[in-house]
């Protein structure tokens, strides 16, 4: 099975592409500019150097959030288009989660974090056990001393993810004193091929349908909800 | 050897409709998809860009796809894959943007940025053939400009707003009168029953460019009314909807009318979301024929007037002709302008 894998859900932008579990190429760049101007030429790039058409590829594998709403749309957008006009699968796979894949020798309790920004973040909670990484605990935006308050009455340790864990190293330490560790740099950016490895084992989805896991709903939209509790949710979008 | 053909889908996503179309030639339209998320918007009494960015992603391969279904034709019958660049939401543009990379990447189909004005002026190829040099009046919620253009593809803005767009005027005096938004449409209707008894002012009517300006107007208004309500007087919202559309109707109508003399077009455009409302066409029609019966008037279809996909279709069909192709590094222009 050939898998294009994309990830655009934070400044880090990974493309791959695999076949079955072999990684065939990848690019990973740290930069902050436009993912909109860079991916579709990134991927054009990666599938000449290593002569794909894109009508061979089998599956499209995501990174579906949390993250940057713009980034994720980038990403979404191109991957479920790919995915439904070549008639091929689509798979969405948690961007904490993408994280988490990368430390598969960890003995910890895997804790991958994006900045929210106001002292919030996205986490979740994963561990490898047996060569499967195992969620643990539902991706979340939360504020980062009520989730490293909650983690602290677990037992166990607990390593941090992500190239913002070290704005929230602090909170951490404070509740989880010693049991709280970092996870190595190479560790902190996301790959396309880890997220390719699990997007193999991944239920396929359905590319119409298929959103971005934002974890928040946009701030007009919370406020109009509690301001309109008994509202139904109804289809907004109509065909005119 | 038959002649190339030029079949492309279109897509726009410039604000809140996510349209998909197929247009053959400029001219014929195959299909024109257009999923409107103004229910949505009415909520809160706008626009929200994060909330327009989120519906296109739920909308745009099903708006693809039915535009293909509809149109019956596959990827090997399509020329180009156009999209609208800008100007826009930048974070609802993104969406159309990239979908259309990933289809034309994906059936290495060449690839057409397309500029939404330039759409909206030519939704009216789509009624009849264009005949230049010619005046587009371009109305909308974001613009009011008359472009002049001498040949396909070539515009010059000889006059635009200085602050308010028209459409944004209706929206923002449709909130003054409590209407639901967008307020454009039911103005319309209530100046029909009114008359022009408020005489608001005509802005920059006399002045010797082709410029507009509609803040002075809604100032006008908003403090007619907030002056009435202090004082307890009461107010015909009717004759309120009468008076300001007759201030923006005589502008417009006027200034694009000496700008049709001054650079002696051979047909006058109207364009844009605005152009959908009933008094200016009415006036534009009756005028022209008073005054300008050998130019011709083109006035789009209603349905061709708001924002939708054919429209970029049969502009990108220009720059097919003209092979003006572009890259996968193609990104949305929120601020994208003629010049």
């Amino acid at each position: 099975m050939k898998v294009l894998a994309i990830d655009t859900s934070n400044q880090a932008m990974s493309i791959a592409v695999l076949d079955d579990e072999k990684v065939i190429g990848e690019i990973t760049t740290n930069i902050k500019r436009n993912h909109s101007e860079r991916l579709m030429p990134a991927i054009d790039e990666l599938m000449k150097d290593v002569q794909w058409q894109p009508s061979d590829l089998n599956r499209i594998v995501v990174a579906k959030g949390p993250g940057s709403y713009t980034g994720l749309r980038i990403g979404v957008t191109v991957a479920k288009t790919l995915a439904w006009t070549l008639g091929v699968e689509l798979v969405g796979i948690s961007s904490l989660k993408t994280l988490a894949g990368n430390c598969e020798s960890s003995p910890h309790y895997l804790v991958p974090l994006f900045d929210a920004r106001r002292k919030n973040i996205y986490t979740g909670l994963y561990q490898w056990q047996n060569g499967e990484l195992i969620q643990i605990e539902d991706d979340k935006h939360i504020s980062a001393e009520q989730w490293a308050e909650y983690l602290s009455k677990k037992e166990g340790t607990f390593e941090l993810i992500g190239e913002d864990q070290s704005l929230f190293k602090d909170t951490f330490e404070r509740y989880l004193m010693n049991r709280v560790y970092e996870a190595p740099l190479k560790d902190n950016l996301p790959k396309a091929s880890v997220l390719g490895l699990l997007g193999l084992k991944e239920e396929t989805v359905d590319a119409h349908m298929f959103t971005p896991d934002y974890l928040k709903l946009a701030e007009a939209e919370e406020n109009w909800r509690k301001e309109h509790p008994d509202q139904l949710e109804e289809a907004y979008v109509e065909k005119i | 050897m038959s002649a190339k053909r030029n079949l492309i889908l279109a897509v726009e996503s410039s604000c809140d409709e996510t349209s998909v179309a197929v247009v053959e030639d400029g001219t014929i339209v195959h299909s024109n998809i257009v999923a409107s998320q103004i229910k949505s918007h009415m909520r809160f009494g706008g626009v929200v860009p994060e909330i327009a960015s989120r519906h296109h992603v739920e909308q745009i391969t099903q708006c693809i796809e039915e535009a293909l279904t509809e149109a019956k034709v596959g990827y090997d019958d399509l020329s180009a894959v156009a999209v609208t660049q800008g100007p826009g939401l930048v974070g609802a543009l993104l969406i159309g943007v990239n979908a259309a990379k990933a289809v034309a990447y994906a059936h290495q189909l060449p690839l057409i940025a397309v500029n939404h004005m330039a759409g909206h002026i030519y939704a009216n190829r789509l009624v009849k053939p264009l005949v230049f040099p010619l005046l587009a009046l371009v109305v909308s919620g974001g613009h009011t400009e008359l472009v002049y253009m001498k040949e396909d593809g070539d515009y010059t803005i000889i006059g635009e707003t200085r602050d308010d767009a028209a459409g944004e005027a209706y929206d923002k005096i449709g909130r003054v009168l409590g209407l639901p938004y967008p307020g454009g449409k039911k103005i319309d209707e209530m100046a029909h029953l009114g008359e022009d008894t408020y005489h608001f002012p005509r802005a920059m009517l006399k002045e010797d460019n082709y410029d507009f300006s509609f803040s002075g107007l809604k100032s006008s208004f908003i403090n007619t009314v907030h002056n009435a309500n202090q004082k307890g007087e009461p107010l015909n919202d009717i004759n309120l909807a009468a008076s300001f559309q007759a201030s923006v109707i005589e502008v417009l109508v006027s200034k694009t009318l000496r700008a049709a003399k001054e650079y002696d077009v051979k047909q006058l455009l109207l364009a844009g979301g605005v152009a959908a409302n009933k008094g200016l066409r009415d006036t534009f029609t009756k005028v022209m024929a008073e005054e300008l019966p050998d130019v011709e008037m083109i006035i789009p279809p209603l349905s061709l007037c708001g924002d939708n996909a054919a429209m970029i279709g049969a502009a990108a069909s220009i720059q097919y002709q003209k092979d003006q192709f572009t890259d996968y590094a193609l990104n949305a222009k929120p601020g994208l302008t003629f010049n």
